[in-house]
């Protein structure tokens, strides 16, 4: 009960304690619960400005941020790469300068390089919130995740958790890995030898090219999207084979346990990664990770964006 | 917040005097509310839900009536956000809906500023409109810095602003109950 936070940015999950973590899912219960009353507005954050500043696209993370903010009372703006000055040669530190000149309290940044949230974080008053930087991680997409594992099984500790598909290229999987094992979880990487190289072991984790073998023991299987914009043709051979070897297709999902939860980030590419019967079965909680990703980021705003500075 | 040395510190309240105030506290309740029914008794965490919860045993007592509970966390209506170093963990709101036509009782352990039943009125309104709120505290210590009062009091304690008044109950310290003053 003593527990406090402290932090102006959230830039990854890897330099928070697990306190720290728990601290931020316990808030974003009590965030969750402000969706249910008549009036789902709070003025915890009135008078605040958010900067949405999305540098690659995306319109759920934006469109989730976005609504955090109004329901914590904040004043948004969305600023994406085709309208901001970088497609003019302006630098990012040189944007962010601006944005702060304008007094914004809280940037949101989604950006191509890793890195990046942290460069801005060291040089500007302003919270910085994470929201997807290049390979490196994706906090806020991570604590949903487990903020949904742990509502729906109570616990984090001890749980089996596969983490499939596309791991090289994707911040999800690193949040999820470096969140989930401080929690406890035992985590197993499931995908082809290209997208998911045995460094990962480094992590702590588990590494399998065999996704039967895993399933069957699975607490949770966390898809990730096979993400066409990023991939090069000598990762795999082709879709077809890759749904064929990996994909948690109707036949392979009678492997789980009854219970087994199964998650996908979205947007989920139907009938590739996963099939559209376990996409909308009973095992999937897939919206139940849209609705309380609203929660985590409202609390994550709110911690973050309510602290002096 | 200053780690409780009870060497220090003053007793103010027993535990059979925190016993007779808040059964009186209950009396009154049922004095004032002729629909004792329409009563809804909203504690303030940690120790408010507490309270609330043993002046709705007095009331199931004297009036044979089983009032409902509830609990409203003010930290994220607080008009102090974003002027702290540190913040305090935010607990979920409970309150039986809806609450038109309802009399809602927000019960808490200290009455100071007035600042926390400020808030937890904004965060009332937020899940409807209650015919009447009222404000029940154990301790009313002054200094307001807003125009409230409360509607029941347990004690008035006049105290200075740099005193600090800890309440001490079974169920959430693990220690007798009891109310100490502690001279800064």
């Amino acid at each position: 009960m003593t527990a406090r936070w402290n932090r102006k940015d959230l830039l990854g999950l890897r330099e928070l304690s697990a306190e720290e973590i728990n601290f931020i899912l316990e808030t974003a219960d009590a965030f969750k619960q402000v969706g249910t009353r008549e009036i789902k507005k709070v003025p915890a954050l009135r008078g605040k400005t958010l900067i949405n500043f999305f540098v690659e696209p995306s319109t759920r993370t934006r469109t989730s941020f976005e609504l955090a903010a109004f329901r914590l009372s904040a004043d948004v703006i969305n600023i994406s790469a085709s309208t901001s000055s970088l497609t003019k040669g302006e630098t990012l530190k040189d944007t962010a300068r601006n944005l702060e000149a304008l007094h914004a309290d809280i940037l949101v940044l989604r950006h191509s390089s890793a890195g990046a949230p942290q460069f801005l974080a060291q040089r500007l008053k302003s919270s910085v919130i994470n929201a997807g930087d290049g390979a490196h991680e994706h906090p806020t997409q991570g604590l949903l995740d487990i903020y949904t594992i742990r509502e729906k099984r109570g616990k984090i500790a001890g749980l089996k958790v596969a983490i499939v598909g596309d791991i090289l290229f994707s911040r999800v999987a690193r949040s999820n890995i470096f969140g989930l094992t401080k929690l406890g979880a035992k985590i197993t990487l499931v995908g082809p030898s290209t997208l998911v190289p045995r460094e990962f072991e480094k992590l702590g984790v588990t590494v399998s090219h065999q996704i039967d073998n895993v399933l069957p023991d699975a607490d949770v299987v966390n898809l990730l999207r096979i993400q066409h914009e990023r991939q090069r043709k000598e990762y795999f051979p082709g879709i077809g084979e890759y749904t064929t070897l990996f994909g948690l297709t109707k036949e392979r999902a009678k492997l789980l346990k009854s219970d087994c939860l199964v998650m996908h980030p979205g947007p989920i590419n139907r009938g590739v990664e996963i099939d559209s019967e376990v996409a909308d079965g009973l095992q999937s909680v897939i919206l139940d990770q849209v609705t309380n990703g609203l929660a985590v980021r409202m609390a994550v705003l709110y911690l973050c964006g309510g602290i002096a500075t | 917040m200053k780690d409780t040395k009870h060497n220090d510190g003053v007793p103010i309240m027993d535990a059979e005097a925190i016993w007779r105030a808040l059964r009186r506290i209950a009396h009154e309740i049922i004095e004032q509310n002729a629909d004792l029914k329409s009563v809804v008794l909203a504690g303030i965490p940690l120790r408010g839900v507490e309270i609330a919860r043993r002046l709705s045993e007095f009331i199931r007592e004297v009036a044979k009536i089983d009032i409902e509970t509830g609990t409203i966390d003010v930290a994220m209506h607080r008009d102090d956000v974003g002027t702290r170093a540190e913040l305090p963990m935010v607990h979920a709101s409970k309150l039986p809906l809806p609450l038109e036509g309802r009399t809602v009782i927000i019960v808490d352990d200290v009455l100071f500023t007035g600042r926390t039943a400020r808030a937890a009125m904004d965060a009332i309104s937020s899940f409807g409109r209650p015919a009447r709120i009222q404000l029940a505290a154990l301790i009313d210590r002054g200094h307001r810095e807003l125009p409230i009062r409360a509607d029941y009091v347990g004690k008035n304690l006049p105290t200075a602003t740099r005193e600090q008044i800890q309440v001490r109950l079974k169920e959430t310290d693990n220690e007798a109950d009891a109310v100490w003053l502690f001279k800064e």
